[in-house]
């Protein structure tokens, strides 16, 4: 069949199986758009702000596990879209992104919206294309799939000029069922001698621990992660981003790890003697000081980019390759040997653990008569029975609903781990809620993040997308405000805002239902009354304790050991555990 | 320690920059970069010098290896290998330093490749070391310019880096 480039565009995206384009148009894009009006097959979702459309496509993908497609136009419209693009980058998210560009001719002259999208993108995409050639358009979108949801995910931008869409020039279209790059071909299986050498020390280890990341989730690993723990019997820490991957609710899991993760986790890696870390990245909000990072540990690292791998600390035992096959080829060699975990050292390990869970790091003021944050997580998990899609922004809602809402099942809980990116909450639930609309989606926020992408509730309204935001109201940017207590005598420059907007009335005025709760006895029944309301988006304005903080926390520049823990003089001491 | 690292590369527009790119966004530092198509148009080789410690040069190594334009790449320091860098150096020359030039020149190999009444121009092949000797060895106020290519480098013996 003969078609036109802008043509080539949309059917392509259609054989790629993609549901939804999310999306804003503009002078560069008009002939896609024009293609976009003459089908009915692929759905765009008209966006606010191009960053809500990277972040909507973000949302969706990471819900879904398939690509997130977006398309902007050339000059701001492309730059508005970077800031989703870094998101999706530092979370190894699948996505392509399709700019528009200005007619080849005129690239290079400062033409009107022109912007350098491949140079400006380069430093945030897995990779980038500029079309050059209308017959060379469908094999790049091709490889652009390709290259976005293949070894470790992530976004891939494909510029096209606007002469390249140009309706006038028609060639035959056929989308390649197949693409190979003789230059990228991610690793699959693990070495087996490295297996083997990594199954020999985890079932030698006394003190062993399973710190796992968002690869397991990106893999869609979780399955053999959770058979791997029980058949080993190891206690399992996750990362932010891996939250899901292993159920919460199980008895071997230790909780997050890392800046605001437990006392018994961070304890627990501190102590150890064997990690074996999964599709995670030891990133810097994990490790704390890194010339303390479990200093007694062995370290195994499985990962599918070899470039993770002893990047910040030095492993003994790299495994390159998917967590899925790797773990699988683990799991053959385990039930194989003789050999079996040792049962008396796991069970004084785990008394150990049993001492430090007896602190109770999670533990906050419930007779307060002010709304307290962590609360209000709980309740949300009670009344959505655990099993909401969640979203967040970044800063204290998002470790209250870290650790609070015990997550269950992988791909549940949508944040911004590794970019921690404002704004990132409401559109990511609209691309969640597209995704899944029989589900309950919540986007759990704060009264600063919210305003960051707020005109999406816009979207959420056309698109009839009812999700509940659960918007902690403290007044304050509460992460900031926090760490300006610890580090900087309290003096809390630029960051309180004394003109936030009445919620409830711009809810409404977006045609949604706004709710506001001023009391710790109101939060159950508003959050029931919520997500009883099936078909509408409920805007919660919860006003929370101003002086709340995060706990525990490892201050910046501390190692595992050194937490910080809600002062409170019922609580053992450290020394007293030890 | 310094290392320098052979890349074939997809000759595509944006590939160097891609490089470049990546050294600057993660701090390390290039000491010379060359780059040339080979005999396979659609294939570029880079060669780049560096220094690092040696988790350093493993970084650069795997994240180099992570640009998809990237097709194989060695480190050469590994192996034996054979380093060469061309250099030309145009010298102010009078009548008593002419004769003084060229015999400098013939110790170190080089070739005067162009002569004024007033300048000689001496082209120089060799490791960037000898190189160096040769710029130390002549007199620093005599020389009007300097231009090198950067070394570039390949691996003894059967071993080579291709397809």
């Amino acid at each position: 069949m003969e078609l036109n480039g802008a043509q080539i565009v949309i059917q392509s995206l259609k054989d790629e199986g993609v549901e939804f384009i999310f999306g804003y148009p503009g002078g560069a894009v008009l002939h896609l758009y024009d293609a976009i009006f003459q089908q009915d097959d692929v759905k765009h979702i008209l966006v606010r702000h191009e960053q809500g459309a990277t972040h909507a496509a973000d949302g969706y993908a990471r819900a879904t596990g398939k690509p997130g497609v977006v398309l902007v136009t050339s000059g701001p419209g492309a730059t508005n879209a970077v800031t989703g693009i870094a998101t999706a980058y530092m979370d190894s998210i699948p996505m392509v992104i399709i700019s528009g560009q200005v007619p080849s001719p005129v690239i290079g002259s400062d033409a009107f919206q022109e912007v350098d999208m491949v140079g400006i993108t380069r430093p945030c995409v897995k990779h980038n294309f500029l079309v050059k050639d209308v017959t060379k358009l469908a094999e790049t979108i091709k490889k652009a799939f390709y290259i976005a949801t293949t070894g470790r995910p992530g976004p891939v931008v494909v510029d096209v000029p606007k002469d390249i869409t140009d309706p006038n020039i028609r060639i035959p279209y056929k989308y390649p069922k197949k693409v190979a790059i003789r230059s990228y071909n991610p690793a699959v299986t693990g070495h087996k001698g490295q297996i083997k050498k990594a199954v020999d020390l985890l079932l030698a280890a006394q003190k062993p621990i399973i710190y796992s990341g968002g690869g397991v989730v990106l893999g869609e690993a979780s399955k053999e992660l959770t058979e791997f723990a029980h058949i080993l019997g190891f206690p399992i820490t996750n990362t932010l981003m891996g939250l899901g991957a292993y159920p919460a609710t199980d008895k071997q899991f230790v909780g997050m790890l890392g800046m605001h993760g437990t006392y018994e986790a961070n304890m627990a890696m501190h102590e150890s003697d064997v990690i074996i870390a999964i599709g995670a990245r030891f990133d810097d909000r994990v490790t704390g000081k890194l010339d303390e990072f479990c200093p007694y540990a062995k370290i195994i690292h499985i990962d599918v980019d070899p470039a993770s791998i002893s990047k910040t600390v030095k492993v003994d035992i790299p495994i390159v390759g998917d967590v899925k096959p790797v773990l699988d080829q683990m799991l053959e060699l385990i039930k194989e040997s003789k050999k079996k975990p040792s049962k008396k050292a796991l069970e004084t390990w785990w008394n150990q653990i049993e001492k430090w869970r007896s602190v109770k790091c999670l533990e906050y003021d419930r007779e307060s008569r002010l709304i307290k944050p962590q609360y209000v997580i709980e309740q949300l998990y009670e009344v959505t029975k655990g099993d909401a899609y969640i979203t967040s922004d970044v800063g204290q809602h998002q470790m209250y609903a870290a650790q609070y809402y015990h997550f269950d099942k992988p791909r549940r809980w949508i944040n911004s781990g590794g970019l921690g990116t404002m704004g990132f909450g409401l559109p990511a639930a609209i691309g969640v809620k597209l995704a899944f609309p029989d589900a309950d989606v919540a986007c759990v926020t704060g009264e600063a993040s919210i305003q960051m992408c707020i005109q999406e509730l816009s979207t959420a309204l056309q698109y009839n997308t009812p999700i509940k935001i659960i918007n902690l109201n403290n007044r304050y940017m509460g992460m900031v405000r926090q760490w300006q207590e610890f580090s900087y005598e309290s003096r809390y420059s630029h960051s309180y805002m004394d003109t936030i907007p009445e919620f409830v009335q711009l809810a409404e005025a977006y045609g949604h239902v706004g709710m506001r709760i001023d009391k710790p006895e109101e939060v159950r029944p508003a959050l029931e009354e919520a997500f009883a309301m099936k078909d509408r988006t409920v805007f919660l304005d919860i006003m929370t304790d101003r002086t709340e903080n995060v706990y525990p926390m490892i201050e910046s520049g501390k190692a595992h050991n050194d937490m910080t823990l809600r002062v409170a003089p019922s609580t053992p001491t450290d020394r007293e555990l030890a | 320690m310094r290392h320098i690292i052979s890349i074939l590369i997809e000759n595509e527009s944006g590939a160097l920059s891609r490089v470049a790119g990546l050294f600057s966004a993660r701090g390390y530092n290039i000491e010379s970069l060359t780059v040339a198509p080979t005999e396979d148009p659609s294939l570029s080789r880079m060669t780049l010098v560096t220094r690092g410690n040696e988790d350093i040069i493993e970084q650069i190594t795997k994240q180099l290896n992570k640009l998809i334009d990237v097709v194989k790449l060695i480190d050469l320091a590994e192996s034996v290998h054979i380093e060469r860098e061309l250099m030309m150096v145009k010298i102010k020359t009078t009548g008593q330093t002419r004769d003084e030039i060229r015999s400098m020149a013939a110790i170190f190999r080089g070739k005067i490749i162009d002569v004024t009444p007033t300048t000689y121009v001496v082209e120089i092949t060799g490791p960037s070391s000898k190189l160096d000797a040769f710029i130390a060895a002549i007199d620093m106020d005599t020389i009007i310019e300097v231009v090198r290519s950067g070394p570039t480098g390949i691996s003894r013996g059967e071993k080579g880096l291709h397809l």
